[in-house]
Parts: C-alpha cells; structure tokens; sequence
C-alpha cells in the first residue's frame, strides 16, 4: 500500500489553493535495472478531487509524471471548513484516498 | 486484465464508454466530467497523434494558455510546469511534452469552480517544446508552448 498523500488546502481570498504530494514510483517502463531488465511500468493513471462534496477535477495521467508527483489546484468558491477529498488510481489497479480540510 | 481492457476502449471509442456508463448508471450527468479522454491517447508516440488523440488536432495558438516553465532544467526527471487557461468556459488543460516517448503527459477536467489552472511536475527526456492545449466549453481547443532545455549529466548548461 503505498503512503498517504500530503494534501495542503488553504483559502487565498474567494479561492482555496490545493496542493498535493502522492507517494508514488511513477515507473515509466522504459527504464533499465543494473541486471539490464525492463523495470515494468508502474504510474497513476487517475486522479479525482471533490471539495465540499463536488467533484471538482478530474484527471488522467501518464508514466511522465514525476516519482513522487506534486500537483497544484485552485477551487473557486470553496470555503474554509470543506473536506477535500484526493483519489489516485494507477495502472495496476493500487489505489489511494485521503482526505483534508481546507483551513 | 489490463491486456484485456485496452482493445476493447480503443474499439469502443470514448463516446461508447461514455455512452456505456450512462448506461450503466455508473455516472450521473452532473457527475461526468472529462471522461471522454481516451486513454489510447497515452500510448501514442508521436505529438500529432498525441493530440488527435484527444481531440485537439486543429488547435489554434492562444496567448490566452499560459505556460510556466523554466527556460532550462538541470533534471530532466524532476521539470516544473504551471500552466493556467485565460480563455472563459475552459473546462479542460492538457500539458504534452513534444519529444518525450509518450507526448501527452496529463489531462485534466475542471468543474464546480476549479480554476483552469495547474502546477505539475514532469519528467523530460531531453530538450523539447512543452505544449498546453485548453479545451473550452463550446469545444474549441487552444494551444501553447514553450521551450525547455533540459541538461544532461547537471553541467549546468
């Protein structure tokens, strides 16, 4: 089970700034192990963020983002108090949910 | 399972999954974002198909798609992208890398009152323009880019 993600949310005005930090390999498949062998791919594929219960973003993702991926939001009329809820599924089947409160 | 699914998307095309889920119940309207990305569009190696693959074959360049990146990244493997979308009803961006084996990186769908807008962090095998395409409501599409050099071995270039 990969770690949990870090997920920092925030209200800048009428706009609450979403960052988040997923635990992942992000392996593209096309890289070489010391013995030579394909290290096999291994990414997330799909990520979803809801904020006070809406879906507010949806996305796809390939091997080209980096290990460890960091991604940056901005959900207008959110508001202090509201969960955020982060979702990542990647390409062999592993999933992911946490949860914050923007503050 | 894997081996098994993709065929049967690209046979199916997106509008027949859509189409499938609705179907199905799975997804509510108000709920269906962008899930007409084909995946397929991933594993495509080359840029033209990359955006045909997601619909955006005739974008028009925009200065309204904003693209932050540095003009020259040390780590190829660790690049920083912002890109953000001025054009009004921009429902989705998309960020590809032109030279990288698979160009089309990420694609995401903004509702609800997410701004059109991201931060990312993207690998880069070598120095490439980086391009992103927005997709507005009414289903135009926009498109950016911007040059990043990428040095190899941290030379500092």
């Amino acid at each position: 089970m990969a770690d949990p993600m870090k997920i920092r949310a925030q209200m800048k005005g009428d706009t609450a700034d979403i960052r988040v930090l997923m635990s992942h390999a992000m392996e593209t498949g096309q890289r070489k192990d010391n013995a030579g062998n394909t290290v096999p791919a291994h990414y997330i594929q799909s990520i979803t963020v809801d904020v006070g219960g809406k879906r507010v973003l949806q996305g796809q993702t390939g091997p080209a983002i980096s290990r460890n991926p960091v991604f940056g939001f901005k959900v207008k009329g959110a508001k202090a108090g509201d969960k955020v809820v982060i979702n990542w599924v990647d390409n062999k089947g592993e999933k992911r949910t946490d949860e914050a409160t923007v503050g | 399972m894997d081996a098994l699914r993709r065929p049967l998307l690209k046979g199916a095309g997106a509008t027949g999954t859509l189409a499938a889920a609705l179907a199905a119940g799975v997804l509510k309207p108000s709920q269906v974002l962008a899930a007409d990305i084909n995946r397929a569009a991933f594993e495509v190696k080359d840029l033209a198909g990359a955006l045909k693959g997601i619909g955006a074959a005739g974008a028009a360049e925009s200065k309204d798609v904003v693209i932050r990146a540095p003009d020259i990244a040390e780590n190829g493997a660790v690049v920083p992208v912002d890109v953000a979308s001025n054009i009004p009803n921009t429902i989705s961006l998309a960020v590809l890398v032109d030279k990288n084996p698979f160009p089309l990186t990420t694609a995401f769908d903004f509702a609800n009152g997410a701004v059109p807008e991201m931060a990312l962090r993207v690998k880069m095998g070598q120095t490439s323009l980086v391009e992103a395409v927005a997709k507005t409501a009414d289903g135009k599409f926009y498109i950016a880019k911007k040059e990043v050099k990428v040095t190899v071995g941290g030379c500092g270039g």
